[in-house]
């Protein structure tokens, strides 16, 4: 089993809880990983990416070489698309469908998701809409996640335990909430599929 | 027990708790932050009374370390690449003084600029001061160079250098831990001159540390850090310094690596190993992120022998980080590549955050600047830094911490009056200090604005060693109280302030005016943490 995910959206997204749940699973399921993450000038609103690895064979580069990622998992469109020269040729592309607009030139949303609908095997999904309705805005991310998790090859149930052991200091309640944006997000993915 | 899951710099941080620290002394900078942060808030460092320090700046933080070294414990010193430039004197000199209790100086470089001014490669600073370099190629491999690094840095009474870059420092992998070891206790060096620089006793010292160079290429003959692994195809022999080897096996893992290898983690180089390879190979293929150190050696400056190909001879390029791709080309491998970008995508620099003080002291400074000729801003490395892009477009310069005063009295001196400085807290304690106190020597018409956030914002919001002290430090140089002039950046005020601006650029000498607001980061956070505490 080997997974190549590249993870995007804009400094202060918090994309890590992506990488951080992912990372959480791939750990109980005995995987190595590999993650590597923007800290510094970049965080402050600019673009950000994470190359996330997982295998259960040995990884070396920290980095995906182009061409080879499985996944972009992106918590905004317009990033989303910046990665794509890493994408494999039947990699699948998921991502929020909420722009986040913080510089005066982005483009027109609808031309924004124009590409992403161009590419084979993606998934558009209003992350925050789901969240807001969940009444947890803060999930979207998890709501992406479970968006992703069909074609992640790690078990729901793992996810499930990741999720627990991340939020576990938080209470029940952020975690029965993060669980049912998982279960969203993928209920919409599978209804897709 | 079961693997960590750490950043390189935390794999170092941790390696450096396990292995007996006493304390972490550093000045923030991406991309070492992580390793002190880390030991700042460890619980178990907190448990064995490790000092885990901020300090004003490198050279203050490089001869802290210094001094625990002479004092018998095991200590470190952080800084990125840049950081280095400013504790260069302490940094040297400590390899002639030599080290009683372990000693490692860990420098972050940032090969492509990705948070930084220059791509410069600390691995020459080592080489420079004669000292043992460790390059780990992984997250493990860190976390054990510390403990080695602290082993041999007493056996051999030397200052040592780990040495990573931005991709290692700020990636996550599993980490198994060593055994923990204790702290040293309290011992002087067994000569209680070894630390004086005196002529005649650094010459002695000098001495020691130039016989020293065959023991630490023995050293890293036998460390384990430099391995050399036997190929069948000799056409090609490969080079890969630290980081660069896992590059290199990306491209090899189907069909196994075929070529002789000498993977290289620990310098001195030991030169049999290098000897051995290029004996036996037909052309040398050398990869290392950052300047090419090794490749230059091997050729030197008549390039006689065999073909060396890296960085020099545009096998790869000069600059930037290495990646599995370039190095797959560099080999003669199939490049891959995905879709190109759509057009519709657009840039999206990193900006100063919504609600940011910076904002509203610039955009008062702007327009009351409107009055004079374009060009007479000159900046500090900081958040604040951003405003040289748009819309703000707000300053001229950004060269080195501290530079924005030492630049401007150049500058007023040139004629370009008055000639603005600006500068956050933080870096003003990191280095403006002395720049203030020229500008109060001779006079001078520069107008330095002190940018008080009360944090170091850029690398995440560690504490400011200005705190509470700038109008003091301000008055103590020598600026009149009357110049010396506090305003708060906001949008309600900017009439105001802009009124206190054009008073202080009236005034013909040194004039310091504070704007003064909370990162707003650190407020959101300092606001989380009141709120779930209630």
């Amino acid at each position: 089993m080997k997974k190549d995910i590249i993870i995007a959206g804009v400094g202060g997204q918090g994309i890590l809880s992506i990488a951080t749940t992912i990372g959480m699973a791939a750990l109980e399921m005995n995987l190595h990983l590999k993650q590597s993450e923007v800290h510094g000038m970049s965080q402050r609103g600019g673009d950000v990416v994470s190359n996330l690895r997982i295998s259960d064979k040995e990884i070396f580069s920290d980095l995906i070489p182009f061409g080879k990622a499985d996944m972009i998992i992106s918590v905004e469109p317009m990033e989303s698309l910046r990665y794509l020269p890493m994408l494999s040729e039947n990699g699948w592309l998921i991502t929020n469908s909420v722009p986040f607009k913080n510089i005066s030139h982005y483009p027109e949303v609808e031309k924004v998701l124009t590409e992403v609908k161009k590419f084979k095997n993606h998934v558009l999904i209003d992350a925050d809409g789901i969240a807001k309705d969940l009444g947890s805005v803060k999930s979207a991310n998890i709501v992406i996640l479970g968006a992703a998790s069909p074609y992640l090859d790690i078990p729901l149930e793992v996810l499930t335990i990741a999720i627990t052991k991340i939020f576990k200091n938080k209470g029940q309640e952020v975690i029965d909430l993060n669980l049912k944006a998982l279960e969203l997000g993928r209920e919409f993915s599978l209804k897709q599929a | 027990m079961q693997k960590m899951l750490l950043l390189g710099d935390e794999a170092i941080a941790l390696g450096a708790i396990d292995a007996g620290l006493s304390g972490v002394y550093a000045y923030p900078g991406t991309p070492s932050t992580e390793i002190t942060e880390y030991i700042v808030s460890s619980k178990i460092a907190k448990e064995k009374g490790v000092k885990a320090r901020w300090c004003a700046n490198e050279k203050t933080a490089m001869e802290a370390a210094i001094g625990m070294s002479y004092a018998g414990k095991r200590t470190m010193v952080c800084m990125k690449h840049v950081g280095l430039n400013v504790a260069a004197d302490g940094f040297i000199n400590s390899s002639i003084t030599g080290a009683n209790g372990g000693l490692i100086v860990v420098v972050a470089d940032d090969p492509s600029m990705h948070s930084s001014q220059n791509e410069q490669d600390s691995r020459f600073y080592g080489k420079f001061a004669m000292i043992p370099i460790f390059e780990p190629s992984s997250q493990q491999e860190a976390y054990n160079m510390v403990h080695y690094g602290f082993d041999i840095s007493e056996k051999y009474r030397v200052p040592v250098m780990i040495r990573i870059t931005t991709r290692l420092a700020h990636s996550r992998a599993g980490v198994g831990r060593m055994a923990e070891k204790e702290q040293n206790k309290l011992k002087l060096p067994a000569d209680l001159k070894q630390f004086v620089l005196l002529p005649s006793i650094a010459r002695k010292n000098f001495k020691r540390l130039l016989d020293n160079q065959e023991v630490f290429e023995k050293d890293a003959e036998i460390s384990g850090f430099n391995k050399y692994v036997e190929g069948k195809d000799k056409s090609k022999g490969i080079i890969a310094c630290g980081i660069a080897y896992n590059y290199l096996m990306e491209n090899f893992q189907e069909n196994g690596f075929p070529f002789p290898l000498l993977a290289i983690g620990q310098h001195p180089v030991p030169t049999n190993m290098l000897k051995k390879l290029y004996d036996e190979c037909q052309e040398i293929y050398v990869f290392e992120d950052g300047y090419p150190l090794v490749e230059e050696m091997l050729k030197g400056s008549l390039n006689l022998g065999k073909p060396i190909h890296g960085r020099l001879d545009g096998t790869l390029t000069r600059d930037g980080e290495l990646n599995p791709n370039k190095v797959a080309v560099a080999l003669g491998l199939k490049d891959t590549i995905g879709q190109p970008i759509p057009a519709v995508v657009a840039n999206r620099p990193p900006a100063l955050c919504s609600g940011c003080p910076h904002t509203d002291s610039y955009l008062a400074l702007n327009e009351v600047l409107k009055d004079y000729s374009k060009g007479r801003v000159f900046s500090d490395i900081g958040c604040y830094t951003l405003a040289a892009l748009a819309p703000l477009e707000a300053i001229n310069t950004c060269v080195d911490m501290g530079a924005s005063i030492t630049m401007a009295y150049g500058a007023a001196d040139a004629g370009l009056v008055p000639a603005i400085a600006v500068i956050g807290d933080s870096t003003f304690t990191h280095s403006g200090i002395t720049g203030l106190l020229d500008c109060v020597v001779h006079k001078a018409n520069v107008k330095v604005f002190i940018l008080d956030n009360f944090t170091t914002g850029m690398t995440g919001g560690q504490p400011s060693a200005a705190m509470g002290r700038i109008e003091a430090i301000c008055s103590g140089v020598g600026v009149e109280p009357e110049h010396i002039r506090v305003i708060k950046p906001l949008a309600k005020n900017h009439e105001e302030n802009m009124r206190i601006i054009r008073e202080e650029l009236a005034y013909d000498g040194p004039s310091v005016i504070i704007p003064r607001r909370e990162c707003i980061i650190t407020l959101d956070k300092r606001m989380r943490e009141k709120f779930k505490n209630k």
